[in-house]
């Protein structure tokens, strides 16, 4: 039996995918394309806050979506209703989108002629936040009814995440929902992170939320 | 949840430096794994065992090392390991502030060696 010996890889295990990421990141800037990463968990409202989005922002911008589901249509076909260009990717039981699936998407949808994409990554907020789709900004959704402690359950996701979109704020007076906990906790976990306070359903506070896409946009469009 | 595209990423990274090597059985690999990573190390190895049969590191045993998670203080710029749990709660261990913490270390997903025959 030939003796055991010790052989140094050093190398990263999501390498590949990184890579790709950055890659699609550069030609994303390059074609001025700018491709925004929506997470969160199922039932967060993250097609409503989706629709309400797209809806105002395609009055100035060439938008589509990505959508991610497991195995199903519903998501991309509401959003075709609404008047907005989109394409499903069916992940088969994929827990996330890698860089990968996300430039298929975008070859799907033509993405060199739209200034804003959209994904509508798989909802989970565990495996999606260890893959780099390639996106320009990262935008998480969390929902009142889900609780404030969800930093401390899900710190990766929130780290990585540019923006938190907290939704159903009309659900306030019917949760213990402490606002200002939740602040707290993104404030050890991530500073830098900018907080938007959102209902979907009653429309309050998207002005502020596509105001600042809109800025964000313009700056990287010129 | 997402330990099989991990495992796959890791097989084929092992295999290349096997063949490289001119490997005929690895032993064992080691794994350098953030705290803050979702993974269980039960599911990491099930998954390699499924996905090595037939290649030169069936058999092989991961071995897997949690780095600590380190978070600098951007008020006193001390930096402090703390526990997963205790993330997003914690103060400065020095100066007693409450957030504005910036992650140092706790993400990675590194493979550092192997034994191999």
């Amino acid at each position: 039996m030939d003796e055991i010996k010790l052989i140094q890889i050093k190398e990263e295990i999501l390498t590949d995918n990184d890579r790709a990421a950055r890659e699609l990141r550069r030609k994303l800037t390059e074609n001025k394309t700018f491709l925004v990463n929506l997470m969160s968990s199922p039932g967060a409202g993250k097609t409503t806050l989706l629709l309400q989005t797209a809806a105002v922002m395609k009055q100035t911008y060439k938008t589509g979506v990505i959508e991610a589901d497991i195995d199903s249509m519903v998501d991309a076909e509401k959003i075709r209703e609404a008047g907005v260009e989109s394409v499903q990717l069916r992940t088969g039981g994929f827990c996330h989108l890698d860089s990968l699936m996300v430039k298929q998407g975008l070859e799907a949808l033509g993405s060199d002629t739209f200034d804003l994409v959209f994904i509508e990554n798989v909802g989970n907020l565990v495996c999606p936040a260890e893959f780099d789709t390639g996106a320009i900004k990262n935008v998480m959704i969390l929902s009142v009814p889900e609780g404030d402690d969800k930093p401390l359950k899900y710190p990766l996701m929130f780290s990585t995440c540019d923006v938190l979109i907290v939704n159903k704020t009309d659900m306030l007076s019917l949760t213990d929902f402490d606002m200002d906990r939740l602040r707290g906790h993104i404030s050890r976990l991530n500073p830098t992170m900018k907080i938007f306070e959102v209902s979907a359903k009653t429309g309050q506070g998207i002005p502020q939320w596509t105001e600042w896409l809109k800025g964000e946009l313009s700056a990287f469009l010129t | 949840m997402h330990e099989l595209p991990i495992t796959e990423n890791i097989l084929s990274i092992v295999c290349r430096h096997a063949a490289a090597g001119n490997v005929t059985q690895v032993v064992s690999i080691t794994l350098d794994i953030g705290e803050l990573s979702d993974i269980e190390d039960e599911w990491m190895q099930h998954y390699f065992d499924y996905l090595s049969k037939g290649t030169v590191a069936e058999g092989a045993k991961l071995k897997i090392h949690r780095i600590p998670i380190v978070l600098q203080c951007n008020t006193c710029e001390k930096t402090f390991e703390i526990e997963k749990s205790m993330i997003g709660k914690s103060t400065c261990p020095n100066c007693k502030a409450s957030g504005d913490f910036s992650l140092l270390s706790g993400r990675q997903y590194h493979i550092k060696e192997m034994e191999a025959r």
